[in-house]
């Protein structure tokens, strides 16, 4: 497969292949050629706050040699003039070889992409895509428990409104894993990601105890309740702390358990994990780095 | 007493019949009637054995495509469209609901970009029946009921 030229917006539009030929590419990206990217350029278009996601980009593509370009809020750009996202990404796509944007529509990206002649990486399109998160998500499995394939992997948290688990079952589905979507009824994995599982006839359990199901994980992904995801202020007030993992979750849990979480945390987790050899969740943020490398340069068409 | 047509027949083009009432004017505005500079007639609350109240639309001088036919599949599901030559039916065309549906429908996830931005709207159809499609952009699935024409 050939990546160059190519837009990432959705997981969901890459196959497995595509999946797995990514992190072969991030992992040879641990220790990278300092010029890769000599001469190239990445315009970011960050529409919305990020801290990990935009200086990772950022990190990433000046490793390789690159330069970038761009504006972090939209109150910096012209949107604020009431100029069209069409627009905006026609005009920055002079100015650069790859643009990375974030936008709080959903499917932002995708515009982008249709306007911009230059290729589009998806960096968040508010509730709907992330994927370059997923696949540093996949990458820090498979570098953790040495696989992909067959495992069981517990999520925790808001599974309703929570992209980054939605992604994230999606893209394990390819590697027949068992799924325990670990939730609140009212923020339980959304029936059409069960229906879709059932199709594939991919084994899930949902459980709003974590303690009933801990021991039988392998990997153990938390999510935040994300307050600006929430349309009703009262519901997310109902379900904030809901969770509160802390040392005695693991009393009862596989040795080789890894806790993941895409950051940023609030009190889901509490900060006695960190030091455990169960904990994972910096390393995986920094996994970032050799997967947005990976995709930089293959989209640029300077690996394949 | 002599039984008139409440409209009259046409010589060449199409007849859509059996379009449900409360549809008609759907119809007319998903093939954009209004722009046809030919004889268009739209009549609506018709009585129908079949349907209770029905609509129906006569285009004189255009033939339209299945394609075109397809498009008023998600508000007319059992149209019967006629293609007249010289007052007599020379095709009879089914309304099927097509694989991709552009423009049509709008968005039912107010955050889509496609309610912020002024661009058309896509879906691909993943199921005919039970109704399901999914936004091109923001990959949000939607059913029958959350159907809102444009």
């Amino acid at each position: 497969m050939n990546l160059k030229n190519q837009d990432i917006i959705s997981i969901n539009d890459l196959s497995k292949e595509d999946l797995l030929h990514i992190l072969k590419v991030a992992k040879s990206m641990e220790k990278p050629n300092p010029n890769l990217l000599k001469n190239k350029s990445m315009a970011t278009l960050f529409f919305e706050p990020s801290t990990r996601t935009r200086l990772s980009f950022i990190y990433a593509m000046e490793s390789l040699g690159g330069e970038v370009l761009g504006f972090d809020n939209a109150s910096s750009s012209s949107a604020k003039k009431g100029e069209s996202l069409w627009d905006t990404a026609k005009i920055v796509e002079k100015y650069c070889d790859v643009m990375v944007i974030r936008h709080p529509g959903e499917g932002a990206a995708r515009l982008a992409a249709e306007a911009s002649g230059k290729p589009v990486i998806n960096a968040g399109d508010g509730a709907n895509q992330h994927p370059t998160q997923t696949l540093l998500d996949l990458y820090t499995i498979q570098k953790v428990k040495g696989t992909l394939n067959n495992l069981s992997i517990g999520m925790v948290g808001d599974l309703k409104y929570g992209r980054t688990v939605h992604s994230l079952t999606a893209a394990m589905s390819h590697f027949n894993p068992t799924f325990y979507f670990i939730a609140p009824q009212a923020l339980q994995m959304p029936q059409t990601y069960l229906d879709e599982l059932k199709e594939k006839g991919i084994k899930f359990v949902t459980e709003s105890n974590l303690q009933k199901v801990s021991n039988k994980l392998d990997i153990l992904y938390v999510t935040r309740i994300q307050k600006e995801r929430f349309p009703d202020p009262v519901e997310y007030e109902k379900y904030k702390g809901y969770y509160k993992l802390d040392t005695k979750l693991l009393e009862n849990v596989k040795k080789d358990l890894k806790i993941m979480h895409p950051l940023p945390r609030v009190d889901e987790m509490d900060k006695s994990l960190d030091n455990t050899p169960y904990a994972v969740y910096f390393e995986q943020a920094a996994n970032g780095i050799p997967v947005r490398r990976a995709l930089l340069a293959l989209v640029l068409g300077k690996t394949k | 007493m002599k039984k008139e047509l409440t409209i009259s027949a046409i010589k060449d083009g199409t007849v859509i019949d059996h379009i449900p009432s409360n549809a008609t004017f759907k119809v007319a505005d998903i093939l954009d009637l209004k722009s046809i500079k030919s004889m268009v007639s739209v009549a609506t609350n018709l009585p129908s054995k079949h349907i209770g109240k029905k609509g129906i639309v006569k285009i004189a001088g255009k033939y339209l495509t299945q394609e075109e036919v397809n498009k008023i599949a998600i508000v007319a599901p059992d149209a019967t469209v006629n293609i007249i030559e010289n007052y007599g039916v020379k095709k009879k065309l089914k309304v099927s609901i097509p694989n991709q549906i552009s423009r049509v429908i709008k968005c039912s996830n107010p955050n889509c970009i496609t309610n912020v931005e002024k661009i058309e709207t896509r879906f691909s159809v993943l199921s005919k029946n039970p109704f399901k499609i999914r936004c091109y952009y923001c990959e949000r699935d939607m059913n029958k009921e959350d159907i809102e024409i444009v």
